[in-house]
């Protein structure tokens, strides 16, 4: 494959299949590899989308600063985008996130403003916000509520999955700004009649969520409930433990979210099995492992790994 | 017919502390009324006159049962049900 730049080699990854931690012949898991992506996450996808959209609409001209919370990946994505296109970065990030994403983002030559752990992503949102009303010179793409994000899976992520698996049944991806879920969706909603999307929902311990009241829960703009099927809830020694067995089963290296999503995954494939109805699912593993190698998440035991985990951002 | 719940932190007060129980049920409303006759007072701080609890969350096998069947979902021996108040969520 030959493409003229790194930014044009976005997309067209791999879809493999799990035959070991697939329940049956009937009953079959696949892995979306959206780390084979040029900054190594399925972000490259909606950052392209985003500054390209912006660029359309004249929002962004050479020299622009752009401005986005991120817990790394968005990011990291963008800062490769606008090294090569000539922007400038700023990233606002919640100060429990892995050091790898911090290097990783100096590295490309973005400027990182942290913002409280307690309260996580939905802090930095709001830093965010209240930063581009105070300067209104910079561009805030804004992915959570950016309908180009959700754009970016409806036109390349969701159609390379039905030319990969047209007997898809299910489409499973981790919760964050419901980009993916609610691109993929639509697009697999249109061509696959019953296909089911199916959200993996990290469940943090009350370190991340103890400081914050029941009414400060944040909604992206862009999530619509409808386009899914059900939701899970996953904890972080779930993610953990499918992290380390998609790992060992298929030698699949992969981040900690991707153990959320194959969690729900194989909790819908055995409720197919349980029901004696044939699955396709497909799942998407966001990000590899790098990233969070200094978390501990692949040493030790699992209760290990879990208490060095407990108050960090890993979704 | 044993199935597991997972009582959270702020609920423990009416489990003596433990963090899980056995109940059992065909559907999450038995499920809860089991729960009601060994520990009273928890059914009233899950469920309302409307159903759930707006502020709840209930998971089966980690699965949010208000997009299965509510406080209908059959429900079965093996499984585990999940309380947790809804301050991580305020996706819906």
């Amino acid at each position: 494959m030959r493409f003229d730049s790194l930014i044009d080699s976005v997309g067209n990854t791999p879809l493999v299949g799990l035959p070991r931690l697939s329940p049956s012949a009937d009953v079959r898991v696949w892995a979306k590899l959206e780390d084979r992506n040029p900054t190594g996450s399925v972000k490259d996808r909606p950052a392209l989308w985003m500054i390209e959209q912006a660029e359309k609409e004249g929002l962004l001209t050479p020299g622009c600063t752009i401005l986005e919370p991120t817990s790394g990946n968005t990011g990291i994505s963008l800062a490769m985008s606008a090294r090569l296109k000539g922007y400038k970065l700023i990233c606002v990030m919640p100060e429990n996130t892995s050091e790898e994403r911090r290097q990783l983002l100096r590295m490309w030559g973005a400027e990182i403003i942290p913002s409280p752990a307690a309260g996580g992503s939905n802090e930095a949102v709001r830093v965010a916000k209240r930063l581009a009303a105070e300067n209104p010179s910079w561009v805030m793409l804004y992915q959570y509520g950016n309908p180009a994000n959700w754009r970016s899976h409806y036109e390349s992520t969701g159609p390379e999955i039905l030319r990969d698996l047209p007997s898809i049944t299910h489409f499973v991806a981790g919760l964050g700004t419901t980009g993916t879920l609610m691109g993929v969706g639509r697009y697999l909603r249109e061509h696959v009649p019953g296909v089911q999307i199916v959200a993996a929902e990290p469940r943090y311990g009350e370190l991340v969520y103890g400081l914050r009241n029941v009414d400060e829960g944040f909604i992206p703009e862009i999530y619509d409930a409808d386009v899914l099927t059900t939701r899970f809830s996953v904890t972080s020694a779930d993610a953990l433990r499918r992290t380390r067995e998609l790992l060992g089963s298929e030698g699949i290296f992969a981040g900690i979210s991707t153990g959320c999503a194959l969690h729900a995954a194989l909790g819908m494939a055995a409720k197919a099995v349980k029901a004696g109805e044939r699955a396709d699912i497909v799942f998407i593993v966001a990000d590899g492992g790098w990233k969070y190698l200094s978390t501990g998440a692949y040493e030790g035991t699992l209760d290990q790994a879990e208490d060095r985990l407990e108050g960090q951002l890993w979704a | 017919m044993a199935i597991e719940v997972r009582i959270p932190t702020i609920l423990r007060t009416y489990t003596d502390g433990a963090k899980s129980v056995n109940a059992a049920g065909a559907t999450l409303s038995d499920l809860i009324g089991d729960l009601e006759s060994r520990h009273p007072g928890l059914r009233e701080r899950i469920v309302d006159d409307s159903g759930l609890r707006r502020f709840v969350n209930v998971y089966l096998n980690d699965e949010d049962v208000r997009f299965l069947g509510g406080l209908d979902t059959p429900v079965a021996d093996g499984d585990t049900v999940t309380v947790l108040p809804a301050v991580a969520g305020g996706m819906r």
